[in-house]
């Protein structure tokens, strides 16, 4: 309950809303079932840090059922097997009942991951059905190529479904995540084993309903909830399943292509962390740049793979930013995700709660200054004040380390190139933002910054068409865009000789 | 459109397998289920034709957003097929009209909201329209085949569910238009984007009146265009049906304006006019030549042109000529022999021509003809009296150039555009029925003895549209695909027709391609966007 004021004006008092829990056990060929174990785990609300209900625990045997389901639907069910408008159609559909179902969605992501009911209504749940439209519209344009080979040959390839798909999803974005895995890859025609994160199992489980009431057949789309080093090391060891695709952190992205090494080589793709350097130059508008990077940073409770965690401010602007940016965050109101007024949830638990707030200690020890924030907020629940840190270092922790909170790191430059270096200077590469308006800057950084998206004028600007994925040690594949469907299909080449062709 | 290639099969299978089809027919399209008695050549039910249920609501101009009489006030008759007796009077445009359509078209094109709203936007507004297509399928299908005089269940279980099917493939394209980052020798950053074109003028032909209108408006409104479009004057009535269903799916006013009339006027018109910014047209050969004229002589805007055709249908000595014979059948007697693609030279190996010859008469003359709106019906009435008597002559034609008339060859009952099922052989390459389109139910049957000469053959013609090929060997198939010098080889089929195939003409069948990602090409500019790099990390 997070009606604790504790001095802290800009914390929201709104009495906590739980919306009715439908679906608590795990989807697996069509149907909900209990586990076999019969255990069951706690799915917890960050705002009180009481559960919100019980909810099947998955475990090795779980995810076997499930390959089978998707095996069998995938060898001989009909979904590889109908044509790729009728698969469309189904996913059309399914974005249609997403739709009809807004409201209770949003609640579900809101009450068991803290964030905002608003944002979730408009932003989480419209990019779901927005995506599915979008790859439903993307299944019948899945086109190989007609081969230019030499004399004699005739070929083609084929793009075929690449078949049982694994895919483990973070707890940021339940809802936009779920279907940045599940959409291209139901589109390609694959089957697959999805398993939340065990912070946030509900709305997937409520997807899984939806997906049957569109009528995608049974077994093609398994919802398996459980922990990643029990149920999520079964998908990623599994033989059977022929691909895995991963969101969430470096480190268990590593265990994962281990683990998928060690069993059948199935390939990998993986959204890992990220540490992303924002450039913010002299020329820049200055309100422009303080809601850009403010947004950047504190977006989704700095939850964010893709958060601006690393602020290069150019130093002529810099003192009138840091300004601006404080502004800001005192003004944040941190609270229930219900209320309407509040700009910031609970972060997602306890641990990730206690490892931000030592972070914070990490960079007051190593001798930043902490411009605001740094505390908790209230007694119960899981909240912290927006946090900014100036006169950072390039060594220090917290801008070496993904924080995966609500702290800013702020840190000064002379010139482009010192920015670009120092923004290189780190094992990751997820995305970079520039704010200037000079078009030979936004050119030179854009080429030269080592990341998977750049941003310039704009953060976070994520759209379906988009593709989306790290260089270095924040991953590879794309998800997004038509390149995330090259995730779920195999290319065939096909040859044969050609006589008398009247051209070559 | 698997589902509607399907479809097309399971139509064929069927007919293939109840002959008792013949002598019961059920009324379809209508709400009543009255059991008539029918059988081929008795002209009863040519004689006492259905009354269709359905109410025809609009007939006036829709321009900018409202159905409004023509400037001159003047109509022209839209006639029913069966009878040849007036079904509406429908608003003739002329160049006023014309004017006033491209004017909506041009404001709402360069004032928007429609190209300036998100791709995401206007491919719901469509998918939407797919959906409202589908739940209307009943009554257009039913004017279709009023004004068309094409078999009911060909219109409603056919054509229907491949017209709402290739508007959502194009509502799918609409957020997936990619231009490309370009490599450059020199350190540039260079990016094409892809700009819609801006005001379409689109001509549309009679014989799938609505399907047409699918081909063209779809991906002229997924990239972002306005559209003029004119309907054939044989049959307006469909289509605006259709366009009130499009604005019921949100799409804004001007955005896509409907002209029913003639082509000397209306059509000439918009072809010539120096507001429209591209122009694509379906009919015949002759009519494409002057419409490529008339865009050359007024302000150069792009034309695309899906002209006549005249295709072969290649039977080599190992197919499975029970399968060809039914193929060949369907590909020339499909819609009464009224399509572009038809398969109108059926050229039949030595080995099996007597077998096939045999047979293929004997499917004709199973054909059931009769009034469209029986079930079970496989051909209803030629589409007007000009169509009807250009079949007729080049039958007359056939016979006196010494082709030998196997079936048919007779108008069928008294009243309406009713033709026999054709089917002549010893057909060569000189006479006119081997030469010209016909665009009707008559089937020319060629032999041939090996495959070079058939290739020379089949590519001895002005046209070049469609082939039908149909061997088991592997070769022979790679080897007539490669030689054809036509825009579609079907091998083994015919008349596939996904939303996702690119369809178009070589030689004068003519230029470019519709449907499929082909088309949007139509309907996009290519602007190149160069800018120099200054330090690039790399190029």
């Amino acid at each position: 309950m997070a009606n604790h004021i504790n001095g802290n004006s800009n914390h929201s008092a709104a009495s906590p809303k739980t919306p009715p829990i439908k679906f608590t056990k795990l989807f697996i060929d069509g149907n909900f079932v209990d586990s076999i174990s019969g255990k069951t785990f706690d799915a917890i609300d960050p705002r009180t840090e009481e559960v919100i209900t019980k909810v099947s625990l998955g475990g090795a045997e779980d995810i076997d059922l499930a390959v089978k389901a998707a095996r069998q639907a995938f060898d001989h069910g009909p979904w590889p097997r109908m044509s790729g408008s009728e698969r469309g159609k189904i996913l059309i559909k399914f974005a249609d009942l997403i739709e009809e179902n807004t409201e209770e969605l949003a609640a579900l992501d809101a009450v068991n991951a803290g964030k905002l009911f608003t944002l979730c209504k408009l932003i989480d749940i419209p990019i779901a059905s927005k995506a599915l439209r979008y790859y439903g519209g993307a299944a019948d344009k899945i086109h190989g190529t007609v081969l230019k080979l030499s004399k004699g040959l005739q070929g083609y390839t084929l793009r075929e479904p690449i078949g049982v798909v694994g895919s483990i999803i973070p707890w940021n974005f339940p809802t936009v995540m779920f279907f940045m895995k599940t959409a291209p890859a139901l589109a390609a025609g694959c089957t697959i084993v999805l398993k939340p994160a065990e912070q946030t199992p509900l709305s997937a489980l409520y997807y899984a309903h939806l997906a049957k009431l569109a009528g995608v057949p049974d077994g093609v789309l398994n919802v398996v909830n459980g922990y990643g080093s029990t149920a999520g090391a079964a998908i990623s060891s599994h033989m059977d399943i022929d691909k895995v695709t991963f969101t969430g952190s470096t480190e268990v992205g590593r265990m994962i292509m281990t683990a998928a090494a060690a069993s059948n080589l199935k390939p990998v793709s993986l959204e890992l962390g990220g540490k992303s350097p924002l450039l913010i130059f002299d020329d820049a508008d200055i309100d422009q740049a303080a809601d850009i990077v403010f947004r950047g940073m504190f977006f989704n409770k700095g939850e964010v793979c893709v958060a601006s965690s690393r602020v290069y401010v150019q130093e002529g602007i810099y003192e009138k930013l840091e300004k601006k940016l404080v502004e800001k965050a005192k003004a944040t109101v941190v609270g229930d995700p219900f209320d309407p007024k509040v700009h910031q949830g609970p972060q997602i638990n306890k641990k990730q709660f206690e490892r931000i707030l030592s972070y914070i200690e990490h960079g007051k020890r190593e001798g930043a200054t902490l411009l605001t924030g740094g505390k908790h907020v209230g007694e119960k629940g899981y909240y912290i004040e927006p946090t900014i840190f100036a006169d950072v270092k390039d060594d220090m922790i917290i801008v070496k380390e993904e924080i995966f909170g609500p702290v800013m790191s702020l840190m000064k430059f002379k010139t482009m190139e010192e920015a670009i270096k120092r923004a290189n200077n780190t094992t990751y590469g997820l995305a970079a933002g520039i704010v200037t308006k000079n078009l030979n800057v936004a050119n030179t950084v854009s080429r030269s910054i080592r990341a998977g998206i750049i941003w310039i004028n704009c953060y976070t600007a994520f759209d379906v068409d988009c593709p989306y994925g790290g260089y270095k040690m924040s991953g590879f594949g794309r998800d997004y865009g038509l390149d995330a469907l090259n995730q779920y299909l195999q290319v065939k080449s096909v040859v044969t000789p050609i006589f008398d062709s009247p051209w070559h | 459109m698997a589902a509607a290639a399907s479809r097309i099969s399971s139509l064929l299978s069927r007919s293939l397998a109840s002959p008792s089809l013949h002598s019961k027919g059920r009324i379809c399209g209508v709400g009543r289920s009255v059991v008539c008695s029918y059988s081929y050549t008795t002209a009863a039910a040519i004689e006492k034709p259905i009354t269709p249920s359905v109410k025809v609501n609009y007939t006036k101009l829709l321009i900018n957003g409202d159905y409004i009489d023509s400037a001159s006030g003047k109509t022209f008759p839209t006639y029913d097929p069966r009878t040849g007796d007036v079904i509406a009077h429908v608003a003739e445009a002329n160049v006023e009209d014309i004017n006033r359509a491209v004017s909506a078209a041009r404001k709402a094109f360069d004032e928007g909201p429609w190209p300036k709203m998100t791709a995401y936007e206007r491919s719901k507004v469509l998918f939407r329209f797919a959906d409202l297509i589908d739940e209307h399928t009943e009554e257009l299908a039913t004017l279709e085949t009023w004004d068309n005089g094409k078999p009911y269940e060909q219109a409603a279980k056919v054509e229907l569910p491949m017209i709402s099917r290739l508007i959502r493939y194009y509502a799918g394209w609409a957020d997936k238009i990619h231009g490309l980052t370009v490599p450059a020798d020199s350190p540039h950053l260079v990016q094409t984007i892809h700009e819609p074109i801006g005001v379409a003028g689109q001509i549309i032909p009679w014989n799938f009146p609505l399907l047409m209108f699918a081909w063209k408006v779809a991906p002229a409104l997924a990239c972002g265009n306005t559209v003029v479009i004119k309907t054939a004057e044989q049959t307006p009535l469909s289509a605006l049906y259709a366009a009130k269903l499009l604005h019921e799916a949100g799409v804004p006013a001007g955005v896509l304006n409907v002209v029913s009339g003639y082509g000397p006027t209306a059509g000439a018109a918009l072809a010539s006019h120096m507001q429209v910014d591209k122009l694509a047209f379906t009919g015949s050969t002759e009519t494409g030549k002057i419409v490529l004229q008339l865009a050359a002589k007024s302000n150069l805007k792009p034309v695309t042109l899906e002209l006549g055709g005249k295709s072969p249908f290649i039977v080599c000595k190992d197919a499975d000529v029970d399968k060809a014979v039914e193929l060949a059948h369907f590909a020339l007697f499909f819609n009464q022999g009224q399509c572009c693609c038809a398969g109108s030279r059926t050229y039949v190996h030595e080995s099996v021509y007597d077998e096939f010859l045999e047979k293929a008469k004997a499917r004709a003359l199973k054909r059931s003809v009769g009034d469209p709106f029986v079930a079970g019906i496989e051909q209803g009435p030629q589409i007007d009296s000009e169509q009807f008597e250009k079949i007729m002559r080049y039958i007359r034609s056939g016979v006196e150039s010494g082709a030998t008339l196997e079936t048919g060859g007779q108008r069928l009952g008294d009243k309406g555009y009713y033709i026999q099922p054709t089917v002549f052989s010893n057909v060569k390459e000189d006479m006119l029925i081997a030469k010209d389109e016909i665009f009707g139910p008559v089937q020319s049957i060629l032999k041939f003895k090996d495959i070079n000469e058939v290739i020379k053959r089949a590519n001895t013609t002005s046209y070049g549209l469609a082939a039908g090929v149909f061997t088991q060997d592997i070769d022979t198939a790679n080897t007539l695909t490669r030689a054809l010098k036509v825009g579609t080889v079907w091998v083994n089929c015919y008349d596939v027709f996904d939303a996702a195939i690119p369809f178009g003409g070589y030689k004068m069948s003519g230029q470019g391609r519709e449907k499929g990602i082909h088309c949007l090409s139509n309907y996009l500019q290519v602007k190149a966007v160069v800018t120099p790099l200054k330090d690039p990390a790399w190029i």
